[in-house]
């Protein structure tokens, strides 16, 4: 039960977060809202020794039991790794902004969103039911979206929020339909039962589209190659999300559903392929392009779409496991996903500790450019000590816990070898080699160019006294700091108590197996990795020095090409295009609205009743007219005739209502009460509302058309009112399917209303009346929206 | 002009209450007989309605203080939301109980949840006929 109520804690105080101005000082929102992500860490903390022992708590609120959707959730190893990142950074964070943010912006906004975006994250981690997952999947994109775009009276902040939700969505979308395309293999949207047929699957025609999908949803979030553009522009974010969620925690969702889908798709040798190799694209890719950026958050974008890719092609070689390969060693491939898991912590605590640095030396001297940088390591030491641990995790140098899961990564990167599998050869060690000593390289830059060397040009802050941040600033990169050394000297006690359950989660049909969980060791003898990394020190040291010559190559195709280009160019195509189509119909002449409906609808219903000629017309079923509606008929037909020739638009308004009441007296007379009531009720007040603003309309004169244009009117007039006709008879020779009006006969039994209709409105379909009031009121509002906003516009300016 | 107009608002005096009353009586009887939150609510925002002709808008506003926007927001949250309740109890979205409840005067009472799915119907009907008739009229001006 604590599971649901986890989740729905930061909506609950979202809600609650825009009114605390009433009641705190803005400054201390941020205090306020940290008891949040605070209490839900310290329960999933309590949670982990239930957890290490083999427990996976699950719990249902059902909702739509007929859909088989439920508001499940599972909490096991892998959802605890990622839940504790959540709640764990996001206590971090919260306290990183509240000094980092100044009390003139707008607080209570940014932690709502950022409450938002926590309670959607959980929801991902914590949901068993597919589509409950896929409904928090978007919620973080939204929730992103704001965040991105928090500053967005700038130009480029709107962009960016724009770029990254059209990309995530999208995949988002891509992954929905992959979802259900396994439901409809599997008939259920849980993912546990899901995995319980997993053996069953591969098989089916839909395996290859579904995982396909699902990996475009995972691939798009998590910044994978081609799809990581949105990435360094979401950077336009304010630093305390970057580092929230766009290192350490949204953009590992997608690492978080990979994994969560291994033991469904793992067995598949496309699946190791793709998710292999599109991360050691990513990989490289990101690694060679943050070495050209001169703007250090920029280099971190860059370098966490890089470091996703190493996560994602080490569950990538993980997956061998599930290929059931002969002669090949079990435990090393598990090693390999082990090491994805260890490095997806150890990567929130260095980029997160990297990104709070840079937001320090971005608040303390206004500039994040790294041409003019330098020398800070004096004025900023304690900055300076935490940016050099988190930099050299990175790089993968000891005594930093990035070290130990860079090994574990080389080492898979040698064990992949093994494979016999095609395509597999040296270039695997060879390519993750490359991207470590490109790795390498730009830690050494963030380093040495921004806390070593001179100052360029003598910059101002010299003369102002830079200095170290007022403690609270560095308590949340210390933190990370911190851990960073820590889990370098026990990372066993992760592995065994975080790790091993997690690994049990990946690999169900494993769980229990000791080999599924290596021993973590600094120090692991003259191995070809100690040699590697060796030689990526050597390496890494020689190209930086020689950087500056060797920088030319990014201005040489096909290194300067950009896929953000490609990206621009459809946007605005797509935009040019939609919009000169647009233009062409959407004439602003109601007239010309009308005959675009109703041509339509008798297209369409011509089409669909030549189909149905054939069958015979039957109006045996038909009831007797008798002689009062024949009365009510002739009284409508004679006032909707004659409102075609009156000259007043008073006595075409009275006509109108006639019309209408005469409507309400035919339902009457077919014992209709509550339609008629209805009816009369709104028929007065729309001929009232005629009536109040008739005032107000300008003279009617009777515009002058040609006879071609009234011919067509008359035309498309009679053809529309022949058609009703003509259906209304069909329908009743044409049964499809058996009537319900049975199934109403014993309405008071079943839910006591003694009134059908509104046992219908109420209880039947109640769905459709919730949502028909909340389209009332959203047309409600939008009437007022409309007028309001076009008197304001009147005034003055209109702001854009 | 001043336009005379003793007699519509002696009328109206009277006749906004008959009409507030068969308002409230068809929502009522909605369970059994015709009428309902959608009618009920009409009949509601059709008695506004004849108190705004008859007076201005900021003699009525003075006797009744309510923004009808938030009105209709309230309605459409108390739908939904009276909707999820029976999620606590173990039920799916949307189920209505039913019950009966001994009033003092009127003796055994049936009382369904549909009638606060039912009044968050009307609720929202008046706030938005109310919402949309007084935009226009003020736009008018």
């Amino acid at each position: 039960m604590i599971i649901p109520l986890l989740i729905l804690l930061p909506f609950a105080a979202s809600l609650f977060v825009p009114s605390l101005y009433t009641y705190v000082h803005s400054r201390k929102i941020g205090w306020a809202v940290l008891p949040v992500p605070l209490v839900l860490f310290i329960i999933l903390c309590l949670q982990i020794p239930n957890v290490a022992a083999g427990e996976t708590g699950y719990h249902t609120i059902r909702w739509l039991t007929s859909a088989g959707i439920h508001f499940t959730t599972h909490l096991d190893g892998l959802s605890m790794i990622f839940g504790l990142l959540i709640t764990g950074m996001g206590t971090l964070v919260v306290i990183y902004s509240t000094y980092y943010l100044s009390e003139r912006e707008a607080l209570g906004r940014f932690y709502m969103y950022l409450l938002l975006f926590m309670g959607s994250m959980l929801g991902v981690v914590f949901s068993d039911n597919i589509l409950v997952l896929y409904v928090f999947w978007e919620l973080t994109s939204v929730s992103s979206f704001l965040l991105i775009a928090f500053w967005h009276q700038r130009r480029r902040s709107r962009e960016g929020a724009q770029k990254a939700m059209l990309i995530t969505v999208t995949g988002g979308i891509g992954m929905l339909v992959g979802f259900l395309m396994l439901h409809s293999m599997t008939g259920t949207y849980s993912i546990h039962e899901m995995i319980g047929m997993a053996g069953d699957l591969p098989s089916h025609d839909l395996f290859i589209p579904s995982m396909l999908l699902v990996l475009l949803g995972a691939f798009t979030k998590s910044a994978q190659f081609p799809f990581h553009i949105w990435l360094p522009d979401a950077m336009e974010a304010p630093t305390p999300v970057s580092a929230y969620l766009h290192s350490a925690t949204m953009v590992k969702a997608g690492i978080y559903v990979v994994a969560r889908f291994i033991p469904l798709f793992g067995g598949s040798e496309l699946w190791f392929y793709l998710v292999t190799f599109t991360g050691l694209l990513t990989l490289l890719w990101g690694s060679f392009n943050a070495v050209r950026q001169y703007d250090l958050k920029a280099l971190l974008a860059y370098s966490t779409v890089s470091q996703l890719g190493l996560i994602m092609s080490l569950l990538g070689m993980g997956s061998a496991v599930m290929l059931d390969l002969p002669g090949a060693d079990l435990s090393l491939f598990a090693a390999a996903a082990f090491a994805g898991l260890f490095h997806l912590i150890n990567h929130s605590t260095f980029k997160g500790a990297l990104f709070m640095i840079i937001g320090i030396v971005d608040h303390e001297l206004g500039t994040r450019d790294i041409r003019r940088l330098g020398g800070l390591a004096v004025f900023m030491p304690v900055t300076f000590t935490i940016a050099l641990a988190g930099s050299f995790s990175m790089a993968g140098l000891p005594p930093f816990n990035g070290f130990l899961s860079k090994e574990m990564f080389l080492e898979a990167s040698l064990a992949v070898q093994q494979l016999s599998l095609p395509g597999i050869h040296v270039w695997v060690p060879v390519v993750a080699w490359l991207a470590s000593v490109l790795t390498f390289v730009y830690c050494l830059i963030i380093v040495f160019q921004t806390f070593f060397g001179r100052q360029q040009q003598s910059p101002a802050w010299v003369d102002r006294g830079a200095h170290d941040p007022q403690p609270g600033m560095l308590a949340a990169p210390g933190i990370l700091g911190l851990l960073i050394l820590g889990l370098f000297f026990i990372p066993n006690i992760l592995g065994k108590w975080i790790l091993r359950p997690a690994m049990d989660a990946i690999y169900p049909a494993y769980s229990g197996i000791p080999e599924l969980v290596p021993h973590i060791r600094a120090w692991h003898g003259f191995s070809p990795v100690l040699w590697m990394t060796l030689g990526i020190i050597t390496a890494g040291v020689f190209l930086y020095v020689f950087l500056r010559k060797w920088r030319v190559l990014y201005t040489v195709p096909p290194f300067s090409w950009k896929i953000d280009n490609m990206y621009s160019l459809l946007l605005v195509q797509l935009e040019s295009h939609s919009h000169h189509l647009t233009k062409r119909y959407m004439t602003g002449h109601l007239h010309r609205y009308f005959l675009y409906i109703f041509s339509f609808f008798i297209g369409m219903m011509l089409v669909a009743l030549a189909f149905i000629w054939r069958q015979a017309f039957d109006l045996s079923n038909d009831s007797l007219v008798n002689v009062n509606e024949y009365l009510l008929t002739a009284v409508m037909m004679a006032a909707a005739i004659s409102i075609l020739f009156v000259r007043s638009r008073l006595i075409a308004i009275l006509l109108n209502g006639v019309l209408g009441f005469t409507v309400a007296f035919l339902f009457v007379v077919l014992s209709a009460p509550d339609l008629a009531l209805t009816q009369i009720v709104v028929e007065t007040v729309t001929t009232v509302l005629f009536l109040l603003t008739f005032r107000f309309m300008p003279d009617w004169t009777k515009e002058r058309t040609s006879r071609k244009v009234k011919a067509g009117n008359a035309v498309i007039a009679v053809m529309t009112g022949l058609i009703v006709i003509v259906t209304a008879l069909a329908v009743q020779g044409n049964r499809l399917a058996a009537p319900i009006s049975k199934f109403f006969e014993d309405t008071e039994e079943m839910r006591g209303g003694g009134n059908i209709v509104n046992a219908i409105l109420g209880d039947f379909r109640a769905f459709d009346t919730m949502l028909e009031i909340v389209v009332l009121f959203i047309g409600g509002l939008g009437v007022y929206v409309l007028i309001k906003l076009k008197s304001r516009k009147g005034d003055g300016p209109h702001e854009d | 002009m001043k336009i005379n107009d003793v007699i519509l608002r002696t009328v109206t005096k009277i006749i906004v209450f008959i009409i507030l009353t068969f308002g409230v009586e068809l929502f009522i009887s909605g369970h059994h007989d015709p009428g309902g939150g959608f009618s009920g609510g009409l009949v509601l925002a059709s008695a506004l309605l004849l108190l705004y002709m008859t007076y201005d808008i900021e003699t009525v506003h003075q006797g009744i203080p309510f923004d009808f926007k938030k009105i209709a927001g309230l309605g459409v949250f108390l739908a939904v939301a009276g909707s999820a309740v029976s999620m606590l109890f173990g039920n799916s979205f949307l189920t209505q109980g039913k019950g009966e409840v001994l009033l003092p005067i009127f003796g055994a009472t049936e009382i369904s949840m549909v009638l606060l799915f039912e009044a968050g119907v009307a609720l929202t009907v008046v706030g938005v006929v109310v919402t949309v008739l007084l935009t226009i009229s003020e736009d008018v001006k």
